[in-house]
């Protein structure tokens, strides 16, 4: 059964607090046996204690599958880029080095690549992945895309990153401040790594009375 | 808020219809989803009919890795029973071969006297690598057998007492007389050893595998 199509992922980097409960909580499920599929980075940690959690982004235009020499990375038909096929996969991590996100990870005890495939077990029925359910701050969101209108009126969702000249899609999308958006409707990674910061500065207006933690009515 | 004009789902727990909602969500929960036919893109954003081949031969998207072409079918089956065809083929022009190669040459045994009533003396035929008992089952009649065991070549023991070879490994028998399988795994009978009695002493003339 596939992921209902009207079901998205969100990303929020500048709501994580850094407090690590998506990596537990994906540590503790039995389908990846015990090791946590989402990473959680520091941005500059020599500067910040900003961090962000890190999830595949199931890319319409998957890389770690362009790269796989044994034809091991599939897709389902509802845009989830799954784990490597255990029949298949021969642990080169090719993929590990052409993902543009630093997805997935190879397990060189259990020779196979492991990486987020957006908890299939539970979205394909309709239930949030792991990490989204456990939150605290809904960094990490899971819902359709008016819930995510409603709850992050200042943010817009966006799916497409620029790295050099690769441009990739994805399903999972990347919540940026809307008036970031209307300037630029997509990630320059490579520009927000290079040292001089021209691109790189993103300005938040806070929200005047809100609340962040306010339910969405349904 | 809109709508876009589907369903929309109702995410307290507690709604009717959704008790019950800590395992999975019963599968009529949402409207039926059409599988998307061709999700990829490729990395050039270009279309498909302008992707090469391999693109096509090697897709990443799981419905058209698994798709088999009615063509491809075909394919295979012809060619999986055009294979096992000529595999009988090739066994049918064994069989023709082997009835047409020659018996191996005649090689004394033994001398009638040398083999008491219900003894057995062992010896090698056609060549030094294939053991043979012979036994003397009554004054008048002797039979010989290859002592390879036809299940996995263990050598068979002669037990005239009970009327049967023994094989200890697996605890087959074979009748004595006749060398065909009474108990245990072996499923053909043992290979026979052609006799021929000239003047007092044995000959062995011939090798009969049987199935």
């Amino acid at each position: 059964m596939p992921k209902p199509d009207y079901l998205h992922f969100f990303i929020d980097p500048n709501r994580c607090i850094g407090c690590q409960a998506c990596v537990q909580a994906c540590t503790e499920c039995d389908t990846h046996r015990g090791e946590s599929m989402i990473h959680l980075e520091f941005i500059d940690r020599a500067h910040s204690v900003q961090t962000v959690p890190v999830v595949c982004m199931h890319c319409e235009q998957p890389t770690c599958a362009e790269v796989c020499p044994a034809d091991a990375i599939k897709r389902t038909g509802d845009g989830v880029v799954q784990s490597a096929r255990k029949p298949r996969c021969i642990a080169c991590g090719n993929c590990v080095i052409a993902c543009p996100f630093g997805v997935p990870e190879v397990y060189e005890d259990r020779q196979i690549m492991m990486k987020c495939d957006m908890c299939y077990d539970r979205t394909s029925v309709g239930k949030k992945p792991m990490c989204a359910t456990v939150c605290p701050s809904q960094a990490l969101f899971f819902g359709t895309r008016e819930e995510v209108e409603q709850l992050r009126p200042m943010s817009t969702p966006v799916n497409r990153f620029q790295f050099g000249r690769q441009t990739i899609s994805t399903r999972v999308f990347m919540m940026l401040p809307s008036d970031t958006v209307t300037q630029r409707p997509y990630v320059d990674v490579t520009a927000a790594m290079s040292e001089q910061p021209r691109e790189r500065a993103i300005t938040l207006t806070p929200v005047e009375n809100a609340d962040p933690f306010a339910e969405v009515e349904l | 808020m809109t709508d876009h004009g589907r369903e929309r789902l109702d995410v307290r727990i507690d709604s009717p219809g959704r008790e019950g909602l800590a395992g999975t969500t019963p599968a009529n929960m949402y409207r039926p989803l059409q599988e998307a036919e061709q999700v990829t893109i490729a990395p050039d954003w270009r279309p498909m009919e302008d992707q090469p081949a391999w693109r096509n031969d090697f897709p990443i998207d799981w419905p058209q890795d698994h798709y088999v072409e009615r063509r491809d079918f075909m394919k295979f089956m012809v060619l999986t029973s055009a294979a096992f065809t000529m595999g009988q083929l090739w066994i049918g022009v064994q069989n023709w071969y082997r009835k047409r190669t020659a018996q191996p040459p005649v090689q004394r045994i033994a001398s009638v006297d040398e083999v008491a009533v219900g003894g057995s003396i062992g010896f090698t035929y056609p060549n030094e690598f294939e053991p043979c008992l012979l036994v003397r089952l009554t004054t008048s009649e002797f039979v010989a057998f290859g002592q390879k065991c036809t299940h996995l070549s263990c050598a068979v023991i002669p037990r005239p007492t009970e009327g049967s070879f023994h094989c200890p490994c697996h605890e087959g028998r074979f009748d004595l007389r006749t060398g065909v399988p009474t108990a245990g795994p072996p499923r053909r009978p043992l290979t026979r050893i052609v006799l021929e009695l000239r003047g007092q002493d044995i000959f062995a003339v011939g090798v009969e595998e049987r199935t």
